[in-house]
C-alpha cells in the first residue's frame, strides 16, 4: 500500500510540474471583457508574438477591476478605455507611460420595434431623455467598467438619475451577458460596437441610436508603475507598448474587422479623442 | 505472567457495580471455564481481564509484570472480519508483533491449516459461514502464540457441527501450550472442555474448583440452583 | 435549440484541438488538486474520527461547515493570498494553474476530510473493540480502517473530482480565464456564453455531464463490486 501512494505521488508531481509553463517571456495584461468579446486581441497578439516571441495573457475584467488589478501590481499592463480613470490612475501614481491606442464607439441597441423611438433621436441628449420619457426598459451594465462609466456620463449630461426611472436595471456583468440579458427581455442598453458585431445572440435587437461624437470610446494603455511594483515585466511591457501604438500596431488594429466591417480606430496624434 | 491473581476487582461504569469484589486465582494450565446466569458479570470479568475495559478499584496481579497484554488474545462471539481475504484476516493479530514478513506467512499458514481452513485461504472472509469465522477468529488468535488466551461464548451462534470443529480447536491450542479461558452457557461444552469451573454470581467469584467436584458437589446454594435451571432471575446488566 | 445542439455535437466528434486543450487543463488541475487534497484530507478525516480531545465536536462542526464553502469566496480569498499586494505575492503565482490548482485543493480537502472522517468512524464503531484486543496502536488501526474502507473512500474521491471539475468561482478568479493558459471548461463555458456562442459552451457543457455521468458509473460500479467480491 505504501508504494501505491508514492506512485501517487508521483503522478502529482508530474502533473503539477506539467502545470507550469516553462514557456516564452510574458506578460499580464489587464484588459476589459468588451475587447476580448471583440476577438481583436485573437487577431493582434499572434502578430506581436511572431516578432518578439512575448506572450501576452490576457485577463478580461471590467475597466474598473482592470484598475484594481494595476494597483495591486498583479498585471504589468493595462489596456481599458476611461479616459478618466486611466489619468486618474497615473496621477496617483500607479502607472506611468499611459498612451491612446485606439477608439471604437459606443452604440445605442435596442428592439426592433424601438418603443421608445429612439431612432429618431436628434443626439445622445435626446436619445436618452427619450428613455426616461417612455419608461423604456434600461439594462446598465451597472459594474465600473468603461461602458458603464461612458452610459453615466450621458446620463449626467441630461440631468436624468437613471436610479430614479422604474425601468433601470443593473446586470453587474460583461458586455456579453449584459447583451445577453438584453437581448432575452427584448430591453435597450449601451454597447460598445466592437462587442455587439461579434454578439451571436441578438434576437430581436439592432442598433437603434449611433454616431454622435461623444458616444466615441477611447482606448488607452499604461504600464503598471515598477517604482511600486518591482516585479513589473518593464521591458517586456513597453515592448508591447510600442509596438501597439507604432505604424506595425495600428495597421494590425485597422485590418481587423468582423463581417468586413472594421472595429476599431487606431488614435493618431493628432485625432482629438472625444469623451 | 502466572499465577495471575485478582484481588477485590470493582467494575462500575455507572452507578451500580458489575463486579463487586471478584477474587479469583489463574495458574499457566488447563482450561477455565467461567459459568453463571445472564448478566452475572463473565464477559465484564474477561475483558477486565485482558485490559479491554477499566476498572474502578481492586488489583490485578500478573506475578509482579506489567499488565502483559502483547500475550493475551481475546475472541469474541462475533468476531469482525475485515473486507479482505482470509489469510489478510489472520495477519491483523501480527500487526503488533515484531515479526519478518516471512515469519508472518509462516505462521499465518500453519494456523490456517490447523483450523482447516487453508483451502480458504484467499478468498473473501466476510463470505464465510458462522463456523468458519469462529475457526479464522482462533486461528487470527493462534497465530500470535498467545501466552493467555480469552474466548467469550465462543459457539453460541454455531450448529453442533461447527461447535464439535471449534471445541477441538480449542483444545488443539490449549496442548499448544496457550491457558484458556472461556465463557458459556451450554453444559455439555463445559464438561467436555474444562479443568476447572469459575462460577460468578452477582457480580463476584462464588466457587472455583476443578470441574468434576463441581458438577457432583457444588458449594454453593446459588450454584446448585444454577446447575438445576432453578436460578432466581436476575436484573439484566451488559454482560 | 436543436440545430446549437448539433452544432455543439459535431464539434465534439471532430475533436477540435481548442476544446481538447480546454478539457485536458480542466482534469489536470482538478485530478491535481484531488491527489492533493485527498493525500492531506483521507489522513485528517481518518485522525479525526479515532481521536479524542478537547475542541473535536467543534472541529468536526468546522470541517463539515467548510464541505459547503461557496466556491467564489474561495476564489476571493485564494486571490487575496496569492495577489502581489498580498501576503503570498512575491511567488507571482497568481493567474496560473498552479494558483487554480491550490484554490481547488482548498475546496476539496474539506468535503474529502468530512466524507472520510464519517466513514472511518461508522467503522471505527463496529471495529474498535477487536482492533484494541488485537493490540493495535491507534495509528495502527487507522491505517486498517482506511484500507477496510477503501470502496467508500473511492466514492469519497470521486465525488470530490465531480465538485473541482464543476466548479467555476474559484478558478475564474484566480485563473484569470486566459486563454491558452488557465482556461477550463466551466470558465470557457461562461466566457462563449457571454459572448453568445453557445455551440461551444454547449459542447463544453455535454463534456462535463459526460464527465459527471462516468464518475457516477464509476460509484456505482467500485460500491457493486465490493459488495458481490466482500459481502
Amino acid at each position: 500500500m505504501a508504494s501505491r501512494i508514492q506512485r501517487l505521488i508521483a503522478l502529482t508531481a508530474i502533473l503539477l510540474i506539467s502545470s507550469f509553463s516553462f514557456a516564452n517571456e510574458s506578460i499580464i495584461v489587464a484588459s476589459t471583457t468588451s475587447t476580448q468579446n471583440s476577438g481583436l486581441f485573437g487577431y493582434i497578439l499572434p502578430k506581436f508574438k511572431e516578432k518578439t516571441g512575448i506572450d501576452v495573457k490576457v485577463i478580461a475584467q471590467g475597466t474598473g477591476q482592470a484598475l484594481e488589478t494595476g494597483r495591486r501590481g498583479d498585471a504589468d499592463v493595462l489596456f481599458v478605455h476611461d479616459r478618466k480613470a486611466e489619468e486618474k490612475f497615473v496621477a496617483d501614481g500607479f502607472g506611468i507611460n499611459r498612451k491612446d491606442v485606439m477608439y471604437n464607439d459606443f452604440v445605442l441597441i435596442g428592439p426592433k420595434n424601438d418603443p421608445a423611438g429612439l431612432k429618431q433621436s436628434t443626439d445622445i441628449n435626446n436619445a436618452m431623455q427619450r428613455l426616461a420619457r417612455n419608461n423604456a426598459l434600461f439594462i446598465s451594465r451597472g459594474d465600473n467598467s468603461g461602458t458603464h462609466a461612458a452610459e453615466l456620463r450621458y446620463w449626467a449630461s441630461t440631468n436624468i438619475d437613471p436610479k430614479e426611472l422604474k425601468a433601470y436595471r443593473e446586470s453587474g456583468s460583461g458586455m456579453g451577458a449584459t447583451l445577453n440579458l438584453t437581448a432575452g427581455l427584448n430591453g435597450y442598453t449601451l454597447s460598445d460596437r466592437g462587442t455587439w458585431l461579434s454578439f451571436k445572440n441578438r434576437q430581436d435587437l439592432e442598433i437603434v441610436f449611433a454616431g454622435d461624437p461623444p458616444m466615441f470610446n477611447p482606448y488607452g494603455i499604461i504600464l503598471v508603475n515598477p517604482s511600486k511594483h518591482n516585479h513589473v515585466k518593464k521591458a517586456a511591457g513597453e515592448a508591447f507598448i510600442d509596438w501597439i501604438t507604432s505604424q506595425e500596431g495600428r495597421d494590425a488594429i485597422a485590418e481587423y474587422k468582423i463581417n468586413g466591417e472594421q472595429l476599431f480606430f487606431p488614435s493618431s496624434s493628432d485625432h482629438v479623442a472625444h469623451n | 505472567m502466572f499465577p495471575i491473581r485478582v484481588k477485590d476487582l470493582v467494575v462500575m461504569p455507572k452507578d451500580r457495580p458489575i463486579l463487586n469484589g471478584v477474587n479469583l486465582t489463574l495458574d499457566g494450565e488447563g482450561i477455565s471455564v467461567i459459568l453463571g446466569p445472564n448478566g452475572a458479570g463473565k464477559s465484564v470479568l474477561m475483558r477486565t481481564l485482558a485490559g479491554l475495559n477499566e476498572y474502578h478499584s481492586g488489583e490485578i496481579d500478573w506475578r509482579g509484570e506489567q499488565t502483559p497484554e502483547q500475550r493475551i488474545a481475546f475472541v469474541f462471539q462475533h468476531p469482525m472480519m475485515l473486507r479482505s481475504s482470509v489469510c489478510h484476516n489472520v495477519t491483523l493479530g501480527l500487526k503488533s508483533l515484531p515479526l519478518s514478513k516471512a515469519e508472518k506467512q509462516q505462521r499465518v499458514a500453519e494456523v490456517l491449516e490447523q483450523v482447516g481452513l487453508a483451502h480458504r485461504t484467499n478468498e473473501s472472509a466476510r463470505l464465510l459461514s458462522g463456523g468458519e469465522r469462529q475457526r479464522l477468529a482462533l486461528a487470527r488468535a493462534w497465530a500470535t502464540k498467545p501466552r493467555l488466551l480469552m474466548l467469550d461464548e465462543p459457539t453460541a451462534a454455531l450448529d453442533p457441527t461447527a461447535t464439535e470443529a471449534v471445541e477441538h480447536i480449542i483444545q488443539k491450542i490449549n496442548a499448544d501450550g496457550t491457558r484458556i479461558v472461556m465463557t458459556t452457557h451450554n453444559m455439555g461444552q463445559a464438561l467436555r472442555l474444562a479443568k476447572e469451573i469459575i462460577f460468578v454470581h452477582d457480580g463476584q467469584v462464588r466457587e472455583q474448583s476443578p470441574s468434576t467436584q463441581f458438577f457432583e458437589e457444588p458449594q454453593s446454594e446459588e450454584a446448585r440452583l444454577f446447575l438445576k435451571g432453578e436460578l432466581p432471575w436476575q436484573v439484566e446488566f451488559n454482560d | 435549440m436543436g440545430d446549437t445542439l448539433l452544432q455543439a455535437l459535431s464539434l465534439l466528434t471532430q475533436l477540435d484541438p481548442a476544446i481538447m486543450s480546454i478539457v485536458g487543463l480542466s482534469l489536470q488541475v482538478s485530478l491535481s488538486a484531488l491527489v492533493i487534497g485527498s493525500l492531506i484530507g483521507m489522513p485528517f478525516g481518518a485522525l479525526l474520527a479515532v481521536a479524542q480531545f478537547p475542541g473535536r465536536t467543534t472541529l468536526v462542526v468546522l470541517v463539515n461547515s467548510f464541505m459547503g464553502m461557496p466556491s467564489v469566496v474561495l476564489g476571493v480569498l485564494v486571490y487575496l493570498m496569492l495577489s502581489r499586494s498580498g501576503p503570498f505575492g512575491d511567488y507571482g503565482l497568481l493567474f496560473s494553474p498552479t494558483a487554480m490548482i491550490f484554490a481547488q485543493t482548498l475546496l476539496v480537502l474539506p468535503l474529502i476530510a468530512a466524507l472520510t472522517r464519517q466513514i472511518i468512524e461508522d467503522t471505527w464503531k463496529e471495529y474498535e473493540l477487536e482492533l484494541k484486543a488485537n493490540h493495535l496502536s491507534k495509528r495502527q488501526s487507522v491505517m486498517v480502517l482506511l484500507y477496510d474502507c477503501r470502496f467508500s473512500l473511492t466514492v469519497a474521491v470521486l465525488a470530490g473530482l465531480g465538485r473541482a471539475i464543476s466548479e467555476v468561482g474559484a478558478v475564474m478568479i484566480v485563473g484569470g480565464n486566459i486563454e491558452g493558459f488557465t482556461r477550463v471548461m466551466t470558465t470557457a463555458i461562461a466566457l462563449e456564453t457571454s459572448k453568445g456562442d453557445l455551440p461551444l459552451s454547449i459542447a463544453l457543457g455535454l463534456v462535463l455531464i459526460g464527465i459527471q455521468i462516468a464518475l457516477n458509473w464509476g460509484t456505482h460500479g467500485v460500491r457493486s463490486w465490493a459488495m458481490r467480491r466482500y459481502g
